[in-house]
């Protein structure tokens, strides 16, 4: 069962492609946090990609982050290996952590099982937001639901997101075997 | 036309695709059955040389060729869309370019 609502942030601390670790304590000033679990692989989480890439580069100016996370089995999966990570936030220059969960064990204990899902916390570091980044992977014209931009909007002016939980959608997390 | 549509499972994508591919046929007036076939394993995608899910072939011929690279696996397939976007599953526009390749083939054109 994933992370419910309400509920709040499991702490972690994790290696990043840029060489240095990064724990959820160093995040605390963020007004709004996003933990989303991500990899390299991923057809939707390309979809999505430039997307994320451009909403945190939007909202940094307000303090939010986002920060991305792949736990998948980089044995059955070597597009997502350390290395491959590494190369992709260098390529894309991504302006959010990119975070190796090499045990699998924040995964786990999120009890994420897609790649892209979204974990969205407040000020207190309270679930407040689970899903999709938005309501249309293929066509980012086409989007009518910016499920996650408006809870981060919602959060920075003190309210409650209109929509709280959507189904995440994407590829399976690669678990080891 | 020999029409397969391969899929694994675990990958969201393959009930839309099949919708699109079904929508397409039927707009294109092409009724030929269309071979459904599931991969459940690594030996399935061997065997059937499944680059990722969706994946669709027609007469043999993959949807998009040149998007098929190195070994068979159990993944999600990415298909660079006519918008030059990356997607999880292939566009009403390139499901109906291939289909129309695929008669033109048949009828000898080229």
């Amino acid at each position: 069962m994933p992370l419910a609502l309400r509920e709040r942030l499991l702490s972690f601390s994790l290696p990043a492609t840029d060489g240095s670790t990064v724990s959820s304590e160093q995040l605390a000033a963020a007004p709004v946090l996003g933990v989303v679990f991500w990899c390299n692989h991923c057809p939707y989480v390309k979809a999505w990609e430039d997307r994320m890439i451009a909403l945190q580069r939007e909202y940094a100016g307000r303090g939010v982050r986002f920060v991305m996370i792949s736990s998948n089995d980089p044995v059955a999966f070597p597009d997502d290996s350390f290395a491959a990570m590494q190369t992709r936030a260098r390529e894309k220059a991504y302006p959010f952590p990119y975070l190796f969960d090499e045990t699998q064990e924040v995964a786990r204990t999120f009890g994420a099982t897609r790649t892209p899902e979204v974990f969205l916390f407040d000020r207190e570091r309270v679930l407040r937001y689970h899903g999709a980044p938005d309501d249309n992977m293929e066509d980012p014209a086409a989007v009518t639901h910016r499920y996650l931009r408006d809870a981060v909007d919602a959060l920075l002016s003190g309210r409650d997101p209109v929509t709280s939980t959507t189904p995440p959608k994407g590829c399976g997390m690669k678990w080891k075997k | 036309m020999k029409i397969e549509f391969l899929y694994w499972e675990d990958c969201p994508s393959h009930p839309e695709a099949l919708a699109r591919l079904r929508d397409v046929l039927r707009a294109e007036g092409v009724d030929d059955a269309v071979e459904i076939i599931r991969v459940d394993s690594q030996d399935d995608a061997d065997r059937h040389r499944f680059p990722g899910s969706p994946t669709i072939r027609f007469d043999g011929i993959d949807l998009q060729p040149e998007g098929v690279q190195g070994s068979a696996m159990l993944a999600c397939r990415t298909y660079r869309t006519e918008a030059d976007r990356l997607s999880p599953l292939p566009t009403v526009v390139m499901i109906r370019q291939a289909v129309r390749t695929a008669r033109l083939s048949r009828s000898g054109g080229s």
